[in-house]
């Protein structure tokens, strides 16, 4: 007979396995009911911890050239195919049919390269070159605003937890996410899988737990600058009052969308994570 | 058959119990300061730090935008201002005229900080040219040198001139634990420091410019030397940790030691100090989390020189 080892699901922040600070967990089931783990239980402290962890690494995932972004998400994706069926089972943990589980394991990696692909190019189409009436050279470029909020919704916990991500950190920002509760086992896998995928530790923030707790604390935190959230009628509503108060971008998703559009690859959901600056550049006359 | 001066010095003070010192100190952390206790506990340490600046680079100016922060925390809530300025003796002329009759005190590193290896008639010119300036209070390196090859009795010696060198000023003694290599060591000098000096000076952890900083541990073992000290003598010695102590929640963990160690009598800025100059926007950080109940961003507050 040999010893069964079971494992420890931990969040993934900082670049760090940790269990929450309180000490909580929650169980979570097989889909027959049978009990699978324990999961922590994030406080607003998690998410406080993150936010000091995302601030550490986000300058230096900043400047990073774009080029070397590209690079390191397409080799998040490699990573990902490394341990495909690993993540396949994670996803049927939760209930997913074999092929659903398949399904969403390639459309979150065909979703990750395309982005790879778009982090040395969304500038061109996101950046100007403004006509001015004056002898200036004028142009607009993007920059990262910093840290981002991110509430994932319960369904499709890796696919749309990844499309909320993606546009987030292809544009320079490092992100402290809320992912499903009932299913938050491929997001436990996803960070060992970041973990080694070169992307600098706190640049992408994983907690689980119950997004009541802390939905407050992501609207009202002034070092969050923008917040990508799916949310209900009352959750939206706190997040655009703390969000008022603290001066941040809100970007709302809506619960029932449609998560494996093709409509999430567009470049344009980067722009609503950047600040335009304006450059007048004077040029003789 | 005579014992060397250290081994009979710690025959006379006791020894140090290393693991029970950092079992104790960890208890420290488990702590649960919430709401009131909290906003008391924070208003308390930001009125006990002695704002910092050390660095080649300190310029009349870079010690005027330091006085500025200490005069004015912030411009917000009802925070406290800060105990002292910690300046080297250069900028001693510059800060006085700044901080005068606002209570905030001068305190100026001297005796060749941060080695201390200068010759002693150097280093008590250094003391009297920062105490002329206006220092109010000193902070003076003992020769760790001395100490480690046992010449106690110079050590002794020095402090002892120093203290005169200070006249009316504050005399706080920076042992340099990270130097002296055990708990033991640490205690012993602390000793050796609180029976040269006057009632009302201090006793220090560290210059931070080493390695090694001030730490619970340490921390801990030189209360432990002011309470034995205390309770045998009557004679009140205060307690600056220095270095290392960069979040509110740190200061709080020392606090309840101090408060565990020696008491509510401890608990003010003449008694105890933190070395520190980022440890003060933290402080304001957690204050302003408390007043307004939600987390402040880092650029909230005014930057202040860098330093330990």
């Amino acid at each position: 007979m040999s010893l069964t080892i079971t494992k420890t699901p931990k969040c993934y922040v900082g670049g760090k396995f940790i269990r929450s600070e309180s000490g909580r967990i929650y169980p979570i089931h097989r889909s027959n009911g049978e009990f699978f783990a324990n999961i922590p239980l994030c406080t607003r402290k998690d998410l406080r911890n993150a936010v000091e962890a995302a601030a550490k690494a986000g300058s230096g995932w900043a400047a990073r050239s774009p080029y070397n972004r590209a690079q390191i998400l397409y080799r998040l994706a490699e990573m990902i195919e490394a341990r495909r069926s690993e993540m396949q089972d994670a996803l049927k943990l939760h209930g997913a049919s074999t092929k659903d589980a398949s399904t969403e394991v390639q459309a979150t990696l065909d979703r990750i390269v395309h982005f790879a692909g778009w982090a040395d190019k969304f500038e061109q189409i996101l950046g100007s070159v403004n006509p001015v009436a004056s002898s200036h050279f004028n142009f607009t470029i993007t920059e990262p605003v910093g840290i981002v909020g991110i509430l994932a919704p319960e369904d499709s916990p890796l696919l749309a937890l990844m499309t909320l991500v993606l546009p987030a950190i292809t544009a320079g920002n490092s992100v402290i996410a809320m992912v499903s509760k009932g299913a938050p086992y491929p997001a436990i896998l996803l960070g060992e899988m970041l973990a080694t995928s070169d992307l600098p530790g706190g640049v992408v923030n994983l907690l689980t737990g119950d997004r009541a707790d802390t939905l407050p604390t992501f609207a009202s935190h002034e070092h969050l600058r923008a917040l990508s959230a799916v949310a209900d009628a009352a959750e939206a509503k706190v997040l655009q009052e703390g969000a008022a108060e603290s001066v941040k971008k809100v970007v709302l998703h809506d619960p029932d969308t449609d998560w494996f559009s093709d409509s999430h690859d567009s470049p344009y959901g980067i722009r609503s994570l950047t600040e335009a600056k304006t450059v007048w550049h004077p040029i003789g006359n | 058959m005579t014992l060397p001066a250290l081994q009979q010095l710690l025959q006379d003070v006791g020894g140090v119990d290393a693991v029970g010192v950092e079992e104790r100190v960890a208890k420290y952390a488990t702590r649960s300061i919430k709401k009131e206790s909290k906003v008391f506990g924070l208003k308390l340490a930001a009125s006990m730090v002695d704002l910092t600046t050390l660095e080649g680079q300190d310029t009349p100016g870079k010690v005027a935008s330091l006085c500025q922060k200490a005069l004015h925390p912030h411009h917000l809530g009802e925070t406290p201002r800060v105990a002292a300025v910690c300046v080297y003796p250069s900028m001693v002329r510059h800060a006085k005229p700044l901080v005068e009759g606002s209570g905030i005190k001068v305190a100026s590193v001297a005796t060749a900080f941060p080695s201390g290896q200068a010759p002693l008639a150097t280093r008590l010119a250094e003391v009297r040219a920062a105490v002329q300036d206006g220092a109010d209070e000193i902070d003076m390196v003992i020769n760790r040198g001395a100490f480690l090859s046992g010449e106690l009795n110079l050590v002794a010696d020095e402090i002892a001139q120093v203290v005169e060198a200070c006249g009316e000023s504050t005399l706080k003694v920076i042992l340099e634990v990270s130097e002296l290599g055990t708990y033991d060591h640490i205690r012993a000098a602390s000793f050796l420091a609180m029976r040269t000096i006057r009632p009302g000076d201090f006793i220090k952890t560290s210059t931070g410019k080493t390695s090694g900083n001030a730490t619970l541990a340490n921390n801990q073992v030189m209360l432990d030397a002011i309470r034995d000290h205390y309770l045998a003598t009557g004679i009140e010695i205060g307690m600056k940790p220095a270095g290392g102590i960069k979040t509110a929640k740190q200061a709080l963990h020392f606090l309840v030691a101090v408060k565990e160690t020696l008491g509510d009598a401890w608990l003010t800025n003449s008694r105890y100090r933190f070395g520190a100059s980022s440890l003060l926007n933290d402080l304001l950080r957690q204050l302003e989390t408390q007043r307004t109940g939600s987390y402040q961003a880092p650029w909230s507050f005014t930057e202040n020189a860098g330093s330990y």
